[in-house]
């Protein structure tokens, strides 16, 4: 029951956002609403992680799932959908993630966001709903239900609160590349389910949706390789995978600080989820089969991203291409099929999670002092804005992967579980982390440093802008050094993974 | 009960609809009085769809040749009623300020529906004819109803000119089927052509003409150039009527013809079909992309809704059938809501309908629910979850992944794809607020008025079948087709 008031309560404290600020307009209601809201999330969450048992001793090996906890409702008797939902390790550090970043999405509103506060708010909390509802569903048709349904109030919050760029970047445009990239990718994957279930059905009669019977449908080779691959494309286009990813740029870069760290945070880590939880274990053969692939893909995205980063001149434009350079890591890792290297995305997930947002929130404290996201206009920042470059500096730090920080833990677990099975790979992987440090340091030097363009003061970071870096920053650091927090959590929900794996060893070796 | 009466109350739904023509007319005669035609008309509506509870005691039942009574009959006659008391109640707050008589639209869209009903039940192709041409010729004075206003008129002759050619190809294809096989009964023309052994040709020659003159009424690519032009030239309640009682009529009958009629199922008709169903999804779709105005827009995405579900009809089988009805029936609510939007921004009737873009520029930041109604419409359209619509899609998509089409099911993909661009920005459009356009609102009340309780109603209706959707597909499927 307590998984359905985690997805519930985003949904209904977006609701009342929006109904009571029609109230009385304009007030501070719905941000509060809001923030109680998100910390009811945290609170379940972190309830969740301190009772449960997500240890290896109540997990069977192999084909028996072992869900924390579970609920299920029948739904649509006719196709045998039910309102399944369930949770373990890898869910429970998913929807921790959102919560936390949650809470900081409405914060770091509460000063950009002035006009339509409620409306803001409904959006904002379906979001996180919607990921939520992603991250507990174990019915195939129910997860495509929220997969999908994210997506509306995300294109809203791009499109009437971002900001238009310049050269003809509208924010509707990219609300609308966003878009249409993602439901279209997510039709595919639709098309794939309905075709798994009906390759059930046609074995048993029976037709069912549900992810833990239909994870043990023997599928002949080709066919089980084309549906995957539709369900790979999908969350290819999230993650995003290098020629899936024109979106990401430019969704980013219209997004109002709060999309982005929803975006970045969470969205992404979406697609990753759904790899290892979907496209994986539903089809051990054919993802083994198609590993090389997805490494290769792995392989460019870090270095394509790692370019574009390097050539951007909006700040929010080089983190969001700096996502695309870690996510190619996640690739690696996930298809790499180790249980060290499995263990390692995890943790550069929620490394990158917290390090994204907390430079997408900078980058936003910064264009609320100075108006612009152009690092030409920048330069010498150093010393006039009370705490936040020295607060920048640490993210940076964290982003190229620095030992103390989580994401050098989730690179380096991932670099060495992978070497194991494919040397080569991660020999080549290995160089992104040099241009992850050129790219950071030229945003570094490029904001920060340099000469500056006015001597003028620019205001501090108050106490609210104050506390949300530091919550951000004790949460990375904490992520560096004591990653076992979270690595315990996720073991046995990884291990399984690696038996799927298991099945079909790999063919690169 | 007598086999006479059995057969009379098998067909009430069609008597009481007629007689409520007639006593609407007299009353026309009478004394002219708005209101009361239009309550008539509700009253009369009404009735016949309760009969409807009663003619399912009786069900299935052949009526003479000409109809059979079945549960699909009676699932889509409720559809047809419901919609068109929808039209009426639409029709009632647009008319009302009309420079002209205004009466006579209910006697119209009354014969219009009778038509549908008739359409519906049909298996034999005298009522097949008669149930098209009832349906289709009021049509024609509906569209022109408004005819002081240009585009009204010239949309009027436009759709009798091409309906009037529809009719006459149908009927070649139904005189060249009856050479072959010496039968007006669907069912009749299988045992006609296994005793005739008239030569195949001709029989497909004739099924492909009459395929022609349906995919015109459904306004399937390439016969669907008059769409648009009708739909924005219509007053707003017809193109409602035209977009849902219309096409789930001509539609109810296609299903039933392939599924009678064994020469339709021929594998080159059936790969016809296919590649009609593909070319309206892509072209209406595309075509869609460059409007600027609502009601063509409406029109082009009808074209592509239309393609998809002709993939359930080449797919076929039970689960054809069950996702046709539950296409059409969500289709409907959806199409009913959206033309519902636009009909209460242009009521009262003063001129050209609101269909320019950007009259409906911020719309939410003044009738927030009115907006709301019409971004649930358009994400339905767009077949977005928790949305009825989201429902219909994921029945094509499953009818055609099961009966391996899979190059249907890519183009309902990528038509999606594409027909998400323009349900978007219609949809944020109403968000946007800017001054210095020429805007216009529903009046101030519309949530009191009958057609506004209508719209609210279909929404919560999109809304709620959207996320719990087993009742609706329970009804569809109890709904099943008697042979025969």
């Amino acid at each position: 029951m307590i998984l359905c008031w985690l997805l519930f309560v985003p949904f209904i404290g977006g609701l009342l956002c929006w109904q009571l600020e029609s109230r009385h307009a304009p007030s501070q209601v719905p941000r509060w609403i809001a923030l109680l809201t998100m910390l009811v999330v945290v609170a379940l969450a972190l309830w969740l992680w301190v009772t449960g048992d997500y240890s290896l001793a109540g997990g069977a090996v192999g084909n028996a799932p072992n869900w924390a906890q579970e609920f299920r409702l029948p739904w649509i008797d006719r196709f045998g959908i039910s309102f399944h939902l369930a949770i373990d390790g890898l869910s429970l550090i998913m929807i921790t993630l959102t919560g936390f970043l949650g809470v900081l999405a409405v914060v770091c509103s509460w000063r950009e966001i002035t006009n339509r506060i409620g409306f803001f708010h409904l959006n904002l909390l379906w979001i996180i709903g919607g990921v939520v509802g992603v991250f507990l569903a174990i019915d195939l048709f129910l997860f495509f239900f929220f997969w999908e349904m994210m997506l509306v109030p995300m294109y809203f919050l791009i499109a009437l609160w971002g900001h238009s760029g310049s050269k003809g970047n509208t924010r509707i445009g990219a609300a609308m590349k966003f878009f249409i990239y993602t439901q279209a990718s997510g039709l595919l994957m639709l098309v794939s389910i309905l075709g798994l279930v009906f390759a059930h059905y046609s074995q048993t009669g029976v037709f069912t949706f549900d992810y833990v019977v239909l994870r043990d449908t023997p599928l002949t080779g080709a066919i089980a390789y084309v549906l995957m691959l539709g369900f790979f494309i999908a969350f290819a286009v999230k993650l995003p995978v290098v020629p899936l990813h024109g979106w990401l740029p430019d969704a980013h870069a219209q997004a109002p600080t709060a999309g982005s760290v929803d975006l970045a945070g969470i969205l992404l880590k979406t697609a990753a989820y759904g790899m290892l939880r979907f496209a994986i274990p539903l089809f051990p053969e054919a993802s083994a089969q198609f590993a090389p692939v997805a490494m290769a893909l792995g392989l460019i995205g870090i270095y394509y991203g790692a370019l574009l980063a390097f050539s951007q001149t909006d700040v929010k434009r080089l983190i969001a291409c700096s996502s695309i350079s870690h996510m190619g890591f996640v690739l690696i890792g996930i298809y790499s099929g180790t249980l060290l290297a499995l263990q390692g995305v995890i943790a550069q997930m929620v490394a990158h999670a917290f390090s994204a947002a907390g430079l997408f929130i900078i980058s936003g404290q910064i264009y609320e002092r100075i108006h612009t996201r152009n690092m030409r206009e920048m330069g010498g920042l150093f010393g006039r804005m009370g705490a936040l470059p020295g607060f920048a500096l640490v993210f940076v730090m964290a982003s190229l992967g620095m030992p103390g920080t989580g994401n050098f833990i989730g690179e380096f677990l991932i670099l060495f579980g992978a070497f194991d099975t494919v040397p080569w790979v991660v020999v080549l992987a290995s160089g992104g982390l040099v241009m992850a440090a050129i790219y950071s340091l030229v945003l570094m030097h490029r904001v920060y440093w340099g000469t500056p363009k006015s001597e003028a003061l620019l205001g501090g970071l108050d106490p609210r802008e104050y506390s949300m870096m530091l919550l951000l920053l004790v949460l990375t650091l904490w992520v560096g050094l004591f990653p076992n927090t979270v690595l315990d959590i996720s073991q046995t929900a990884m291990t399984e993974v690696t038996d799927w794996f298991a099945v079909a060893p790999l063919p690169t070796r | 009960m007598t086999q006479f009466s059995t057969h009379l109350l098998a067909l009430a739904p069609l008597a009481i609809l007629c007689a409520t023509i007639v006593t609407v007319m007299l009353s026309i005669a009478v004394r002219r009085h708005h209101f009361t035609a239009a309550t008539m008309t509700v009253i009369g509506l009404n009735a016949a769809l309760l009969s409807l509870l009663g003619v399912l005691q009786v069900t299935p039942i052949q009526v003479t040749p000409l109809f059979i009574i079945d549960d699909f009959s009676l699932l889509f006659g409720a559809i047809v009623l419901v919609a068109s008391l929808a039209c009426t109640t639409l029709a009632h707050a647009y008319l009302e300020t009309l420079p002209d008589r205004r009466e006579e639209f209910y006697i119209l869209l009354l014969c219009s529906a009778g038509g549908a009903l008739a359409l519906i039940a049909s298996r034999h192709f005298a009522s097949l004819f008669i149930g098209l041409e009832l349906l289709s010729v009021p049509l024609y004075g509906m569209v022109a109803y408004a005819y002081r206003d240009r585009i009204s008129l010239e949309a009027g002759l436009k759709y009798m000119v091409l309906s009037g050619a529809a009719s006459a190809f149908l009927l070649f294809g139904m005189a060249l089927l009856y050479a072959a096989s010496g039968s007006l009964e669907y069912a009749g023309l299988i045992d006609g052509l296994a005793n005739g052994g008239a030569h195949q040709s001709w029989v497909l020659i004739g099924t492909g003409m009459m395929i022609i003159a349906l995919a015109f009424k459904l306004s399937l690519v390439p016969f669907h150039l008059w769409t648009p032009d009708v739909y924005e030239g219509a007053p707003g309640p017809v193109s409602a009527f035209l977009a849902t009682v219309s096409k789930v009529a001509v539609f109810a009958l296609l299903l039933r013809f392939f599924t009678l009629a064994a020469p339709a199922t021929h594998d080159w008709l059936l790969t016809l079909m296919g590649v009609i169903a593909f070319a309206s999804m892509l072209i209406g779709n595309l075509l869609a992309l460059r409007q600027r105005n609502v009601k063509r827009l409406l029109g082009y995405s009808s074209i592509a809704h239309l393609g998809y579900l002709l993939t359930a009809i080449v797919a076929g089988g039970e689960l054809g059938t069950e996702a046709v009805g539950v296409y059409l029936a969500t289709y409907v609510a959806t199409t009913l809501g959206a033309f519902g939007v636009v009909t209460l921004v242009s009521s009262p009737y003063s001129g050209t309908d609101a269909g320019a873009l950007h009259h409906y520029r911020g719309l939410f930041w003044r009738r927030p629910y009115l907006a709301a109604v019409f971004t649930v419409m358009m994400l339905s359209l767009a077949g977005i979850p928790m949305t009825a619509g989201f429902l219909g899609k994921f029945y094509v998509i499953a009818v055609s992944v099961e009966s391996g089409l899979w190059w249907l099911a890519g183009s309902i993909v990528a038509g999606s794809a594409i027909g998400l661009y323009y349900y978007l920005r219609m949809m944020v459009i109403l968000f946007l607020d800017e001054p210095g356009e020429s805007r216009r609102d529903a009046v101030s009340g519309w949530g009191q008025q009958s057609g506004g309780i209508m719209v609210l109603l279909l929404a919560a209706g999109v809304a709620v079948f959207g996320i719990y959707p087993q009742p609706l597909i329970a009804l569809v499927n109890a709904a099943g087709m008697a042979g025969g």
